[in-house]
């Protein structure tokens, strides 16, 4: 187990720079989520830990030893790629091994480590049978195992539930979970799902254009987003933003009153409710109604156009759709200057 | 509906008639050779005997004997095999290296190598043979013809192991980094376990290539180091009288690679197409 520090580290390719100085501290046995857009330099960030990407300026420690130079096999670190990468030439067992068999490791221990680890991720019926043999999860699995058995001081995996299908990628999630769980290893994960990131991290990192925005709990993101770029991708449905003058005259005066040029003020769909029209901060006609099930999406327009959506669990018994009116609990109204997007 | 079923009857019909007739138009030339090397010099070029004579071994027999065609032979699967083995040697690593550790040369470079390709031989004909004959002293040895042929080959064999090398998904090669191998451990574990069809089809054409090359083997040996072009050409007469002989020498010089052709069809198929065809 170990701790990673990534210190103004920079990446380019030939001219162009991708990692624009990112500062990072990991913690011994953390769990670590880069979520962002595609392109932001997730991967990027993810294969310099690894060993596989040089570090063009800055330095990482892994376990308080600087590795720009160390090959990747010495560095500690076991990584899951988003394709499986298994070898498609060698059995499950084999693909597993071919790392201990490397590193001269003992043959009992190999198999130990081996069956260990098909054990855990419950492929020990397939330890003869080649890749190609495998379903998409079941590849995962030795993917992940092919991590464990090398049992490494962090685990780095990029984006390894995006070729699975849905209610596959649920399960694997959870399996990750409790893989962390169990081994309480260091683990940094890369997605471009949100959803992912809150359910996994114990610490997300949000990245943009190859700069940190936020780093934070997956709450603290939520409750707290430094920007409107974290609050939009954090969340699900994204978070709604209003300009002062789409506020309704009862809103309280500081949010209406607030400079059009200066302020933005945000409010995520789940916070909204429906309310008398002497409380309320928006009011609006309902456009279209999508049902989940569970909730309902109400998309609404504000009286000067802004669109936003509402989430609640079923629109009220005989409201008039032409005009609602919604608050918000104080503490779930976010202010951001309009300019810069920072919080204020 | 009755047009589309119209047309497959009679493309089926047509493909297969069209398909024959090229195959025939293209081995003819072949079976002509073999079946001319069973007439006499003096029955080959008498028109009665074009498609009547008595066949006869006299051509085979007299090529073993008076013009040691194994020693021809045996020069040829030297040079073959080991411009081959050269080249496979050098080519494997520099294509595995532009394939996965490209740099912004490594498209010129490819297109260079490709370049050399396109100097005639002919211009550097004397500087060839006077550097081996009189500078180096390594005219008409083995040495020399097995180094021009590798050399000869050595651009399309980059080339061809290139394409195969780019198919292979970079993060296998990553994963092998991770796994602690080594380059040769990836070259050797990894890398040709995966691309063997194409190294395989990539060492059978570049044999096949030594082994009709002509224009330098002839110019470059007398007989040392004399190949069975050589042999060939030897046995060409300006006034084309021994056509009979001349047909039993190259029937036995152009046999073992149609053999050979023929075994390994399905990988030359795969080695010419450029793996286009998966
Ligand atoms: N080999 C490369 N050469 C040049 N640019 C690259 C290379 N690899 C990645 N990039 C660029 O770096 C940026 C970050 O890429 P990446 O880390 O793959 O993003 P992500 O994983 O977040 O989608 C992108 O803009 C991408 O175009
Ligand atoms: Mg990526």
């Amino acid at each position: 187990m170990a701790s990673v520090t990534i210190e103004q580290v920079i990446k380019r390719y030939g001219d162009t720079q991708v990692m624009h100085g990112v500062d990072l501290d990991i913690q011994d046995g953390e769990f670590v989520v880069f979520v962002g857009p595609s392109g932001c330099g997730k991967s990027t960030l993810l294969r310099m830990i690894a060993g596989l990407e040089d570090i063009s300026d800055g330095t990482i420690e892994i376990g308080g030893t600087v590795v720009n130079e160390v090959a990747p096999a010495k560095r500690g670190v076991a990584m899951v790629f988003q394709t499986y990468a298994l070898y498609p030439h060698m059995t499950v067992y084999n693909n597993m091994a071919f790392g201990l068999k490397q590193a001269k490791m003992d043959k009992a221990e190999i198999d130990k480590r081996v069956r260990a680890a098909g054990e855990i991720l419950h492929i020990t019926d397939y330890l003869e049978r080649t890749p190609k043999a495998l379903s998409g999860g079941q590849r995962q699995r030795v993917a992940i195992g092919r991590a464990i058995v090398r049992e490494p001081e962090v685990f780095l995996f990029d984006e390894p539930l995006s070729n699975l299908d849905a209610a596959l990628r649920v399960q694997t999630r959870l399996e990750i979970a409790r893989l962390h769980k169990r081994l309480g290893t260091t683990m940094i994960y890369v997605t471009h799902d949100q959803v992912e990131a809150m359910t996994l991290a114990d610490k997300i990192v949000v990245l943009r254009d190859g700069r940190v925005e936020q780093v934070g709990a997956p709450v603290d993101l939520y409750e707290r987003p430094k920007n409107t770029f974290v609050a939009q991708f954090i969340g699900s449905p994204k978070m709604n933003f209003f300009a002062p003058s789409a506020l309704a005259a009862t809103a309280p005066a500081d949010l209406r009153g607030g400079s059009e040029d200066a302020l933005l003020v945000g409010i995520r769909p789940e916070h909204l409710r429906v309310c008398e029209p002497s409380e309320a901060i928006v009011t609006a006609r309902l456009d279209l109604i999508e049902n989940l099930g569970e909730h309902v999406l109400a998309h609404m327009v504000a009286t000067d156009g802004t669109e936003f959506i509402a989430k609640m669990e079923t629109l009220p018994e005989g409201a008039d759709t032409s005009a609602m009116q919604f608050t918000a609990a104080p503490e779930r109204v976010h202010r951001f200057d309009k300019a810069s997007g920072l919080r204020q | 509906m009755a047009i589309v079923a119209q047309e497959s009857r009679l493309s089926r019909v047509l493909w297969p008639i069209l398909a024959w007739t090229i195959a025939i138009i293209f081995f003819f030339p072949i079976f002509w050779l073999v079946f001319t090397s069973f007439k006499t010099d003096a029955d080959a070029v008498k028109p009665e005997h074009l498609i009547f004579f008595t066949p006869t071994l006299e051509n085979y027999i007299n090529m073993t004997e008076n013009y040691d065609y194994w020693r021809f032979a045996i020069n040829s699967v030297i040079t073959s095999v080991f411009a081959t083995l050269f080249a496979l040697i050098v080519g494997v690593p520099c294509a595995y290296a532009m394939a996965f550790n490209p740099t912004r040369a490594t498209k010129d470079i490819l297109m260079w190598m490709l370049s050399t390709k396109m100097l005639p031989a002919a211009a550097v004909l004397y500087p060839m043979t006077f550097l081996t004959k009189n500078f180096l002293g390594i005219y008409d040895t083995h040495f020399l013809v097995i180094v021009v042929l590798c050399l000869i080959n050595l651009p399309i064999v980059i080339w061809m192991l290139f394409t195969y090398f780019k198919e292979i998904p970079k993060e296998i090669i990553e994963a092998g980094k991770m796994d602690g191998v080594s380059t040769w451990g990836e070259i050797k574990d990894i890398l040709i376990p995966l691309a063997w069809g194409g190294v395989a089809s990539t060492a059978l054409l570049c044999f096949i290539f030594c082994w009709n090359e002509a224009y330098w083997t002839v110019r470059l040996t007398t007989t040392e180091a004399a190949t069975l072009s050589k042999l060939i050409e030897g046995n060409r007469a300006p006034e084309g009288l021994f056509f009979g002989r001349l047909s039993a020498v190259s029937a036995a010089a152009v046999g073992p690679i149609v053999v050979l052709g023929w075994f390994c069809q399905k990988q030359l198929v795969q080695g010419l197409t450029f793996g286009a065809v998966k």
